[in-house]
């Protein structure tokens, strides 16, 4: 932008009426501080997403499969731009349009003529349907809809999943695993098969497309192949293209996780599949006798810890010199910046899974996660919180079903060093003038949030850095002297 | 085209790679995409077809984005979290004061209450949230699950203004209703219940209101100076930084401009029926446009002195900026352009905008545009052009293919496609934080094309230069 223009921008006296650290969710509609009882019924500000997104995150990780949501076609397209936003990716996701006819008398008709269209037009090797909050309440038969339709094109058609997401029941998260379940379903025949002693399957929870070819790069290391579930690590973040693709290279393909039964073991990552009623982990367990090793995100070095000792377990082997040597590495960056991080504070919000590990790690190094949110509602959140954190939860507030006010109202109150999370959280860092270190998911304000590595040593160690740096940074912005060298 | 199967790992085989004219049209939608001089049939106006992947939302979300710039309402969304929360602060439009609407609040309905009925929390949450924030009004908006369980959200409103004394507006907008723009419709709908219920004392002969100018990065402000300069009052902005007083006393301004025409144009007709203000379609993208909104409301109030002032001001202005404009217009001369956007006055004023810059449109499409509205386009726009009405991701692959465009204008979900494919592109929509509108818009516009459109990082994309891959495929 040329200099005139950003000036007269910046002259612009209305422009700049927009303060700084304005209160969005406790000043009134006069610009006055509100006051009086606490809203409670409504949500202020969600700290989650609703469960189709989750679903459609899984399918985008199925090699050649198109997510389709059943139901109105504003959820396809709020999905779509909330996570092309994010990972500045291709994202399409079809939907069965609903008319005020359909939300009457069923949307059987537009979705055979969707999922028609579909095929026309994506060429599938799988289509992901995943129901909304109105095909849910309508009670649409999506088992017998799928079945009428697969029965008619025959065996070569290609093959529809389903899975049950109205926002009512549950998260984003939610949505994510449930997922997984389903496409397990689908295609693993539930009888138990030879086992390939090399082969694993590793399901992850919402990670960053870097922490996905890790996870692959980490299982090669124990010379395991995995089938990772999903896989959106190309499909998400993808290079620059010379034709157009349908829909992107890369995911999982569809028989590799026919092959799930077969593999020797399942690590599935995320304290909360190791609690749930039924997850993809558990059923390969249950039907295929695959041996199921919850764990946590392998953020941290005790987490991290782990996940290697899983990867020894199952391999036989010891853990290679690449990864002690980073590890190595971990601990002495852990040392050399311990005094810097003492006593720290953090607020630290997402996913219920990623809050937990975020905790453990930062509990390790000295910084205290005095507020932990997560927007999801899951059962015994906070006695595994409790469990990870090191030096216990005395001091810290465990909020689940959290939004964003209420959030705010104990970041105000304990005023943390930095916030930890998506980058919804930004207009609390304003006001209270404090870093937020972005992770997690959504991140529009900044690029490269696909690229962001967390798990294992070398994530954690990226993280570290991040984390040692925001406190460094801040230190030296303070400062009114302005050091140079710290 | 050189195999690209040698560039990608084994397991990344390209099972969907394609050029455009390998991707077809679906077969219910051939009669919406339309090339100039073809001769063909041409349909808009329908609903999405199913499994089409329209760029399209839904009912809600227009309503949704129409009321959201009212700055000191309480907007609440009924319904499960989904709806509102992806909307939260997205939008690039400005208050000059309140930052109320800026925040999402929802009933976050849970399975007991799609079983049970959610009026008791609807209530609840209105109240509470009233009590909260002393908005000068509250707009309740109905999602899918509330049009199906049947909730009376107008005797909950009702009962909520009778213990609060705060207006509490339905906006009737469940998802399935139909496309954004039935959702425009109750948005108006429900504005309208404002409007007439103060007083229009002090109001000048000489006054408009401006509906459909969303106040982008300030657009509403640029365009009210403009208007204050020749002497019109601006009563009601409504829908860019809006405020709900101003919306009260709007039935008192002589003239209703127009921007937005799909999302506006039902509100105006309602204040022409009711109070008889007639309304103009204008727009203010380009300096054609913005300098023919200005001429022709002049022209309605038959002032001779608005009218010099006018011609004063748009000499003035256009003065400033074209020894740039000619400089920006050297760099982009024969560039082709691609245009995918909400509405179609916005079409217009783009096509007319590129053609400024040196450059051809070879595809235009809107998401919500009309009849009246694509004959205009199409007489714009010049032979081959291809027209298409609610698009899709690979319909519009195809022709960014097939016309070999240098830049692409649309909103996020048409970035990808243009950038995967080294196409350089412009942002239009309403995320954008650049202001786009007025005669300064245009240099703002130039530049933003300018910068991507002659950005070196074009040479590494493989499509737009075949060596770019060959050290991959060598190797």
């Amino acid at each position: 932008m040329s200099p005139e223009i950003t000036a007269s921008l910046d002259n612009n006296a209305e422009a700049n009426h927009t303060s700084k650290g304005i209160c969005q969710d406790c000043t009134t509609a006069a610009g006055e501080p509100a006051s009086g009882p606490l809203p409670e019924a409504a949500t202020r500000n969600a700290c989650k997403l609703c469960a189709p997104l989750g679903a459609a995150m899984v399918y985008k990780g199925i090699r050649g499969c198109l997510p389709f949501l059943h139901g109105s076609q504003g959820c396809a397209t709020y999905i779509r731009r909330y996570m092309i936003s994010h990972f500045r990716e291709p994202v399409d996701i079809a939907s069965s349009s609903f008319s005020e006819d359909d939300a009457i008398y069923g949307g059987a008709r537009n979705f055979k003529v969707g999922i028609d269209n579909v095929v026309q037009q994506y060429q599938p090797e799988m289509i992901g349907v995943a129901t909304t909050c109105l095909s849910e309440t309508i009670g649409d038969h999506m088992i017998g809809m799928i079945k009428s339709y697969q029965d008619n094109c025959g065996p070569d058609g290609a093959p529809l999943v389903h899975v049950s997401t109205p926002a009512y029941t549950g998260t984003h998260s939610d949505g994510f695993f449930a997922t997984i379940l389903a496409v397990i379903k689908h295609f693993v025949k539930p009888e138990a098969t030879e086992q390939q002693e090399k082969q694993i399957n590793v399901l992850p929870s919402m990670m960053s497309c870097a922490d996905l070819r890790h996870l692959r790069e980490l299982c090669g290391l124990y010379g395991l192949d995995c089938t990772l579930l999903p896989d959106y690590e190309a499909t998400l973040e993808g290079g620059s293209w010379d034709a157009y693709h349908r829909i992107s290279p890369g995911g999982t393909p569809i028989d590799e996780i026919a092959d799930m039964g077969s593999a020797s073991a399942t690590l599935e990552l995320g304290h909360t599949q190791a609690t749930a009623k039924e997850s993809g982990g558990s059923y390969l367990e249950k039907h295929c006798g695959v041996c199921r090793h919850s764990l946590a995100w392998p953020l941290g070095i005790r987490l991290s810890d782990q996940f290697f000792t899983s990867l020894s377990q199952i391999s036989g082997q010891k853990m290679p010199a690449v990864l002690s040597d980073e590890r190595a590495r971990l601990v002495d960056a852990y040392v050399d910046a311990h005094k810097y991080v003492a006593g720290k504070t953090a607020v630290v919000f997402g996913e219920p899974d990623l809050v937990i590990a975020l905790a453990a790690f930062l509990s390790e190094i000295g910084i205290r996660p005095v507020v932990c949110a997560t927007g999801s509602k899951i059962k015994k959140w906070e006695q595994v919180l409790a469990s990870e954190i090191e030096g216990g939860i005395a001091d810290v507030e465990a909020i689940a079903g959290a939004d964003h006010a209420r959030l705010a109202e104990s970041a105000r109150r304990v005023t943390p060093d930095f916030l930890i999370g998506s980058s919804k959280g930004y207009p609390i860092a304003r006001e209270l003038g404090i870093p937020l270190i972005r992770t997690g998911f959504p991140i529009h304000d900044r690029i490269g949030s696909q690229r962001q590595l967390v798990v294992g040593y070398r994530g954690t160690q990226q993280m570290f850095d991040r984390v040692v740096n925001t406190i460094l940074e801040t230190k030296q912005n303070d400062s009114g002297t302005g050091y140079s060298y710290l | 085209m050189p195999d690209s199967t040698k560039t990608l790992p084994k397991e990344i085989s390209p099972v969907s790679s394609v050029n455009g004219t390998d991707i077809g049209v679906l077969t219910d939608r051939t009669e919406q995409v339309w090339t100039k001089g073809s001769g063909k049939e041409f349909s808009c106006d329908k609903k999405s077809t199913a499994g089409s992947v329209t760029q399209r939302a839904c009912a809600f979300c227009g309503s949704r984005v129409v009321l959201y710039p009212i700055a000191d309402a309480l907007h609440v969304v009924h319904g499960p979290i989904g709806c509102a929360v992806y909307n939260w602060d997205i939008r690039g439009s400005l208050s000059s004061g309140p930052q109320l609407h800026r925040n999402s609040f929802s009933t976050d309905l849970a399975e007991k209450e799609v079983i049970f009925g959610g009026e008791k929390k609807l209530k609840e949450s209105l109240i509470e949230l009233i009590q909260y924030y002393k908005p000068k009004a509250a707009f309740v908006y109905s999602t899918c699950i509330v049009g199906l369980i049947g909730d009376d959200v107008e005797a909950i409103c009702r009962s909520v203004k009778k213990e609060t004394g705060i207006d509490c507006l339905p906006v009737d907008s469940p998802g399935f209703k139909g496309t954004k723009k039935s959702g425009y419709q109750a948005a108006c709908e429900a504005a309208y219940k404002l409007v007439g219920t103060a007083s229009t004392d002090g109001i000048s002969k000489h006054s408009i209101n401006l509906l459909g100018e969303f106040n982008i990065a300030g657009e509403a402000w640029m365009i009210r100076r403009y208007f204050e300069r020749i002497g019109v009052q601006v009563v009601s902005t409504i829908t860019g930084d809006g405020r709900v007083d101003d919306l009260r006393r709007c039935h008192g301004a002589s003239l209703n401009l127009v921007q937005c025409s799909g999302s506006m144009t039902h509100l105006s007709h309602l204040l022409e029926k009711d109070h008889g203000i007639p309304m103009k379609r204008v727009s203010f993208f380009g300096f054609e446009d913005t300098a023919r909104a200005l001429y022709e409301t002049a022209e309605h109030f038959g002032d001779p002195e608005m009218m010099r002032k006018a011609e004063e001001l748009v000499r003035e202005e256009i003065g400033k900026y074209v020894p740039e404009i000619k400089k920006y217009k050297k760099q982009l001369k024969g560039k082709k352009a691609a245009l995918y956007v909400g509405g179609a006055f916005k079409a217009f004023s783009l096509v007319l905008a590129l053609r400024a810059l040196g450059m051809k449109t070879v595809l235009a499409g809107t998401q919500t545009g009309n009849v009246e509205d694509y004959n205009q386009l199409r007489e714009i726009c010049d032979p081959g052009t291809v027209i298409v009405d609610d698009s899709n991701p690979l319909e519009l692959a195809k022709f960014v293919l097939e016309k070999d465009v240098d830049l692409f204008i649309g909103g996020v979900k048409e970035r990808p496609i243009a950038y995967k494919l080294g196409v350089a592109f412009c942002d239009h929509n309403h995320e954008r934080k650049i202001p786009l509108a007025g005669f300064e818009g245009m240099m703002h516009f130039a530049d933003e094309v300018a910068k991507s459109v002659l950005s070196p990082v074009w040479k590494f994309a493989p499509r737009r230069n075949r060596a770019a891959g060959s050290l991959m495929t060598n190797a």
